[in-house]
């Protein structure tokens, strides 16, 4: 039976194995070359193939060598805050950045430590109002502000 | 005297009022940036990036540096009075920055940090107008294969230097390259990684990744800590030094400054690395080493000099090489480009208004921090006040807003938005974003030098070896890397960490 004995090194080196056998696995639909001559894959598959080596090396020394236990994941700061994230990459061209600050601002304060939805929607009304200022009529960015502007 | 005259030329340059507006935009921006902590430099000038695209080359290089410089001004101020570091580089600052504070000397600690950096950012300008002409000369005799050799070396000096495992960081530069490699090929044309994507051709731009991994990480990282602050010494009195304290802070400024001018060099190097080696340093030779940790004002003069004066110096590998040494210097270099300049030893002779105009700027935007920044003190402090959820749906949506500035295009969004989720990863399993950032811009760069090393040597690896200045370059690297592997040093690298 096998132990993993660091769980961070064991992950973080599986992970860089499959990062670096993707990246070589994907070169080999490009032309090689030769040293001399250098197609697409050559140097992708050089660097994927010493990421993976190295990275199944990490691994190993997780099973070997005793290390601390992963940190704990939060999920909820993370999933709200890269969600308001998404969500205003997908409101702002569809919605406008009006809309999309409010989508920001919300989803994001969700994943904070306390929400109080009357503060959250003062502070997006500041954000849009100064965004709209500074960005749109002070340095002329071409951001759509409201729907359907396009 | 020829260095007097482009000193002179350069303080025309940045002596007009457009950059001198600008300057002093940069470095308090920069200051704070510095004072608030969770955000750091990079994200900051990533955010700002999209302000500066009317503006002319210089003018904008000239803020983007004030940033950077002044940010290491704005993390002494918090970590002396509230123990907080704003930026990593003032972690060691905290140390007896805050015992000072405590004790009611929050005056002259702020005193020695602020003229501490004055005096090194002073000597590191004249270091930098001193030897990058003549280091670019020399760099433009480069071949392929010594560049190719150099950017082996930095890579390789930037993962001894930096904290954490070996192992991992040399993982973290390689997988770097890989993501720098998606995009199209330069030399066939061909699209490479792009899944098709027709977003994905023209690469993922520096500033996008740099927006994930440092600034939508460090949010969500900063809302899994419940950090409460405690601000010291409300009113800040007596900003200055009494004679004894001014005898013993002078020579450790010194000593710091000459430390961090010469780590600031060094790929890899730059204000976080000098700070903790000039606190080192200072610790050890001190005759009251006692006092250290307790309140010594070596202990804030130090570090503080040595972390100014290696963020100065750490643009001369950009300037006269190309090549930067830590993130922020690689975010120089996607500034450069979008201004159509091409970083390298040709800046320096082909465009010295340029180079000297933003090195006598940088010694301008010393002296504004020194004589704007102790009064602004009380204002900074207030700052540190606004709590951080209205802070952190601000920082997004900056970043938000710069990213899609940067193209028009919300994919770029999407992909920021997953580098953010790749940056929490990393942090969880202990893997260093900076090297990981240092790949991702050297890549492209050390896949055409390789591939131009080897067409003239038509595929005989050997050119590397009996190229003089390649060899020296790869001889430099081994020895590193062997010297760090050694169980002795290791043991002292990771002492000097833990401290």
């Amino acid at each position: 039976m096998i132990k993993i004995l660091s769980f961070k090194d064991f992950f973080a080196g599986l992970m860089f194995v499959a990062f670096g056998g993707t990246a070589v696995w994907l070169a080999q639909v490009y032309p090689f070359g030769s040293a001399g001559r250098m197609g697409p894959a050559y140097f992708p598959t050089l660097v994927g193939g010493l990421l993976t080596i190295l990275g199944a090396i990490v691994s190993l020394r997780g099973l070997a060598v005793p290390g601390q236990k992963p940190g704990s994941f939060h999920c909820k700061p993370l999933i709200l805050v890269l969600a308001g994230v998404v969500l205003f990459g997908f409101a702002l061209e569809r919605l406008g950045l009006m809309i999309a600050i409010f989508t920001l601002v919300v989803f994001s304060s969700l994943g904070g430590t306390e929400f109080r939805i009357r503060g959250v929607l003062i502070l997006a009304a500041v954000l849009a109002l100064g965004s709209f200022l500074v960005f749109i009529y002070g340095l002329g960015l071409q951001i759509p502000t409201w729907p359907f502007s396009f | 005297m020829e260095l007097l005259g482009n000193i002179g030329l350069g303080l025309g340059v940045a002596l007009t009022l457009v950059n001198l507006v600008y300057c002093f935009i940069g470095v308090l921006v920069g200051t704070l940036v510095g004072v608030l902590p969770g955000l750091g430099p990079l994200a900051t000038m990533a955010m700002l990036l999209p302000l500066t695209f009317n503006l002319t080359p210089v003018t904008a290089l000239i803020m983007l540096a004030g940033i950077y410089y002044g940010a290491q001004y704005g993390g002494s101020t918090t970590a002396i009075l509230v123990n907080l570091p704003g930026e990593s580089s003032s972690v060691v600052t905290c140390l007896d920055g805050y015992q000072m504070a405590r004790q009611g000397r929050a005056g002259p600690a702020l005193a020695v940090a602020a003229l501490a950096s004055f005096f090194a950012g002073t000597f590191a300008t004249l270091v930098i107008a001193a030897f990058a002409p003549p280091l670019a000369e020399v760099a433009l005799n480069f071949g392929p294969a010594a560049y190719f050799s150099l950017m082996v070396l930095g890579l390789v000096s930037a993962v001894v230097l930096a904290a954490g495992s070996l192992l991992k960081a040399f993982c973290m530069i390689l997988l770097g390259i890989l993501l720098g490699l998606i995009g199209t090929d330069v030399n066939s044309g061909m699209a490479r990684f792009t899944f098709n994507i027709s977003a994905l051709t023209d690469g993922i731009g520096f500033v996008i990744v740099a927006m994930g991994v440092f600034g939508f990480t460090e949010v969500i990282l900063n809302l899994e800590v419940k950090g409460k602050r405690e601000i010291f010494a409300k009113k800040v009195k007596n900003l200055w030094l009494t004679k004894s304290e001014f005898k013993a802070a002078a020579p450790a400024v010194l000593r710091g400054t000459l430390l961090g001018s010469m780590l600031g060099i060094l790929p890899g190097g730059g204000a976080l690395l000098s700070s903790f080696a000039a606190y080192t340093l200072e610790k050890r030779i001190s005759k009251n080493q006692a006092q250290f940790g307790k309140g010594a004002i070596e202990g804030v003069a130090a570090p503080e000099a040595a972390n100014n004066a290696g963020a100065q110096t750490s643009f001369i590998p950009l300037l006269t090489l190309g090549i930067p040494s830590n993130p922020v210097m690689a975010l120089m270099i996607g500034a450069m480009m979008i201004h159509n300049i091409q970083p390298g030893p040709q800046i320096v002779i082909n465009q010295p208004q340029l180079f000297w105009g933003m090195i006598a700027s940088m010694w301008i935007g010393n002296l504004m921090l020194v004589i704007f920044n102790l009064p602004l003190i009380g204002m900074w402090v207030r700052l540190l006040s606004v709590p951080y959820r209205l802070l952190f749906p601000s920082i997004l949506l900056f970043c938000g807003i710069g990213i899609y500035s940067l193209s028009y295009n919300t994919f770029d969004i999407h992909i920021a938005a997953l580098f953010g989720l790749l940056g929490y990863i990393f942090v969880k399993l202990e893997c260093e974003p900076a090297p990981l950032m240092l790949g991702f811009i050297l890549g492209p760069m050390l896949e055409e030098y390789l591939r131009r090393a080897l067409l003239l040597s038509r595929g005989d690896p050997l050119t590397f070896f009996t190229n003089p200045i390649s060899a020296g370059m790869l001889i430099a690297s081994a020895i590193l890397l062997v010297i760090v592997i050694l169980p002795a040093v290791r043991k002292k690298r990771e002492d000097v960490f833990a401290e």
